[in-house]
């Protein structure tokens, strides 16, 4: 329990995706010129990330790993080379049964995050997460828990950052640095911020 | 689009006028986590425009037979297969520096570029003109990526791929290196400082203000 907590401490603040991993930032930047839809975004990512990533693992362990298959009577197969494109068709796949879940039984929340769904498929931060998932090597319940960090540690971030842009757009800004330029340096001194949690052990 | 693009203007384009990093906003994620030494920086660009160059071509050949609804799936389809291939070659031929790449080899199926450009280029554009739009965003990313990785090594560590340029100071030399150009936050800084200069150059591409300071009011009025 302890290590599930340290673990999930360590991806919302330490190993941020966004601030230490620079994920997601296609969408970071662009998404976050207001509070509301950055939140919005934020929620969807954690939503999608909670579900692909324990599926991506458990895809992993019975599927992919050398000599997982060993269950189907096939030991000797290895097919861990397939594993980017089956990562993707499973986000794939799982943000469109998402969506139509939630446009059946959950329409109030379908309507909050409908427009944001289908871009979360190319957002970095999920394939990522199961990337990182596979290569540390977690187990089922270590994957939960990452799924659940990563999600809020991009949320986190991109959250934070809208605030800063909301006040930011009254600012004097030099010509050359108008828009995406002054947005690199604010992140670049959030990332600094965060920076300062690396020291943290539990 | 009122008249085909030549071959010339897509390859040089994205480059300084069109960059997908400086003005597009695409496939940032990257830039930022592979350029703390050269050498990932180049292996990095180079497989970014490969894929992209091939993907272009290839989605370009079927984008007739390719049905409106499924389009994106397809196209996820053929990216990862060639993400695959070059995942492939990089563990089989050069596998420390797969190793340092870790993730992000992989996570060039979901760089904006390549999804971009197959997207918004290769699906109205014939194979050869899509291939050069691919090798000319390839081009302009490798730009950003290279400018990026040498600054950061070469004040970073005093290196450029690996070889000592700058005498460093622990070992007699006269140079003390900033370390903070090795971690994280110096990428955001830098792209910064580089969009500014890209866009001092190129006014064209100044974003205006969501909104405009009154001017100051004059000293007499403040009385």
């Amino acid at each position: 329990m302890e290590h599930l907590l340290s673990l999930f401490v360590r991806t919302l603040f330490i190993e941020n995706m966004a601030l230490s991993f620079f994920l997601g930032m296609c969408s970071f930047i662009a998404i976050s010129k207001k509070v509301e839809t950055a939140i919005g975004l934020g929620i969807a990512v954690v939503v999608v990330q909670v579900v692909t990533v324990p599926a991506n693992n458990l895809m992993y362990t019975y599927l992919l790993r050398d000599g997982a298959l060993a269950w189907a009577g096939m030991p000797d197969v290895d097919l861990s080379y397939l594993g980017l494109i089956t990562y993707i068709g499973v986000i794939a796949a799982i943000v469109q049964i998402l969506e139509m879940l939630l446009d059946k039984y959950v329409p109030a929340l379908y309507n909050a995050l409908g427009i944001f769904l289908p871009l979360i498929t190319v957002n970095c931060v999920i394939m990522a997460g199961s990337l990182f998932m596979v290569e540390r090597d977690y187990n089922f319940s270590e994957s939960v828990v990452y799924g659940v960090g990563s999600g809020a540690s991009w949320a986190l971030a991109i959250a934070l950052l809208a605030g800063i842009r909301e006040k930011l757009k009254y600012s004097d800004v030099p010509a050359g640095l108008q828009g995406l330029g002054i947005t690199f340096i604010t992140i670049g001194l959030m990332s600094l911020g965060f920076m300062s949690f690396s020291g943290i052990q539990l | 689009m009122a008249q085909k693009p030549t071959v010339k203007e897509v390859l040089f384009n994205p480059v300084f006028d069109n960059n997908p990093i400086g003005l597009q906003i695409l496939g940032i994620c990257s830039a930022l986590a592979v350029t703390s030494n050269l050498k990932t920086a180049m292996v990095m660009a180079i497989a970014l425009s490969l894929v992209t160059a091939f993907s272009n071509l290839f989605i370009a050949m079927i984008r007739k037979q390719i049905p409106g609804s499924i389009r994106m799936i397809v196209q996820m389809v053929i990216i990862a297969s060639l993400v695959i291939v070059v995942d492939q070659v990089l563990k089989a031929y050069a596998f420390s520096l797969a190793k340092q790449l870790s993730v992000f080899v992989g996570l060039i199926i979901t760089n904006c570029i390549v999804m971009g450009r197959a997207e918004a280029f290769a699906m109205q554009n014939p194979p050869i003109l899509s291939f050069w739009d691919g090798i000319g965003n390839g081009l302009g990313y490798s730009a950003m990526l290279l400018s990026l990785g040498i600054v950061r090594e070469l004040f970073g560590a005093g290196k450029l791929f690996g070889i000592e340029i700058l005498h460093l100071a622990k070992d007699g030399g006269w140079y003390v290196p900033n370390g903070l150009l090795l971690l994280p936050p110096s990428a955001f800084f830098l792209i910064g400082l580089f969009i500014w200069a890209l866009r001092s150059w190129k006014k064209g591409q100044v974003e205006q203000p969501t909104f405009r300071m009154a001017p100051q009011v004059s000293e007499k009025e403040a009385y």
